[in-house]
């Protein structure tokens, strides 16, 4: 049977030591979306961001849905120089986090959309995020950083997997 | 280029069940994904899923949860708990031919690590009670998973009709 798969994974990273970031370049633009799922600790209590193409303007923006264990809220950032995988009130440490960033038409001329999920239980704390982000950008998205917005590093251990979806 | 999605095992139940479990999971993958389509025979509108995994039942799961019912959000926690929780099953109360829909994502399965699992589900009815909620579950070991077992919660069995697909994910 031949394989007709559309998802294929395209490059893979698991730490060995303490980083500051994970980061795919040279991205191939045969694909439609781009999907990114990472377990993620760090060194100490951080907040983890997504940078496209090393851009650093404030080009980012996003709406968020939180369940911290006692309430649910929404809450939204805009033209911030990073997309914030934990603004709605979660952070990285010690405990395995699962991220996954849904990157839509990701080579196209338009701006960029990305679905987040976050899963960060840490027995007794944490939270559980589902947002929409966007990124004001019309250059395909040759290069994704998940990276340490904060003071702190990825710890070792913490792996993250780009797919592109055909 | 290879698949990265790959069907490990499915059930598509010819009569009611009490849970559904999947064993002897291969530790071939890096992630794996369970998809499904399920209701119970308890009565109410929607149900949700007790989830265990390896046949553990101690007290090393936790999670905390995100809900919406058509009208109002919350969020609850359970910690120290015997069991997990996954959205997706309509109950006994609910539209009839309704099943409701959920996903389980457990990346790094194998990991020796403590793992989080992502569940997302859905009963909408066309009616007023209606559910979404997500999930982010924590099941405290280091052993890599093996089996995942899934029982309803409001009902005692889930019913005929209800199907689970397990895939596995390669990172290479």
């Amino acid at each position: 049977m031949p394989d007709t798969s559309t998802e294929v994974a395209l490059a893979t990273t698991t730490l060995g030591s303490a980083a500051a970031s994970i980061d795919f370049t040279s991205i191939s633009s045969a694909y439609t979306d781009l999907r990114l799922v990472v377990v993620a600790t760090s060194t100490q209590a951080l907040n983890a961001g997504i940078r496209f193409n090393s851009n650093t303007g404030t080009n980012y923006s996003g709406t968020g849905l939180v369940g911290n264990g006692s309430s649910a809220s929404s809450s939204r950032y805009t033209s911030q120089t990073y997309l914030k995988l934990d603004n709605f009130d979660a952070g990285l440490d010690t405990t395995p986090v699962m991220y996954t960033i849904d990157i839509f038409n990701y080579a196209g001329s338009t701006f960029k959309t990305a679905l987040v999920t976050l899963s960060g239980d840490t027995n007794g704390s944490g939270y559980v995020n589902r947002s929409v982000n966007l990124w004001r950008q019309t250059t395909a998205i040759s290069s994704v950083s998940f990276y340490a917005a904060s003071t702190g590093n990825l710890a070792t251990g913490t792996t993250a997997t780009l797919y592109g979806i055909l | 280029m290879p698949s990265s999605r790959i069907l490990i095992a499915s059930n598509t139940l010819g009569s009611s069940a009490a849970s559904v479990t999947f064993s002897g999971i291969p530790g071939t993958y890096t992630d794996l994904v369970l998809r499904y389509s399920a209701r119970s025979d308890g009565a109410s509108v929607d149900d949700y899923f007790s989830l265990t995994v390896n046949g553990v039942t101690s007290s090393v799961y936790s999670l905390t949860n995100l809900t919406s019912d058509g009208s109002t959000v919350g969020s609850t926690r359970l910690s120290n708990n015997t069991s997990m929780r996954a959205y997706g099953c309509a109950g006994a109360n609910s539209t009839s031919n309704t099943f409701a829909s959920g996903e389980l994502y457990i990346p790094s399965y194998t990991a020796s690590q403590n793992k989080p699992l992502s569940n997302y589900g859905a009963n909408e009815t066309n009616a007023t009670a209606v559910f979404m909620g997500a999930v982010a579950n924590l099941y405290r070991q280091t052993t890599a998973v093996s089996s995942i077992t899934f029982a309803p919660l409001v009902g005692t069995n889930i019913v005929s009709g209800s199907s689970f697909f397990l895939y596995g994910i390669k990172n290479s």
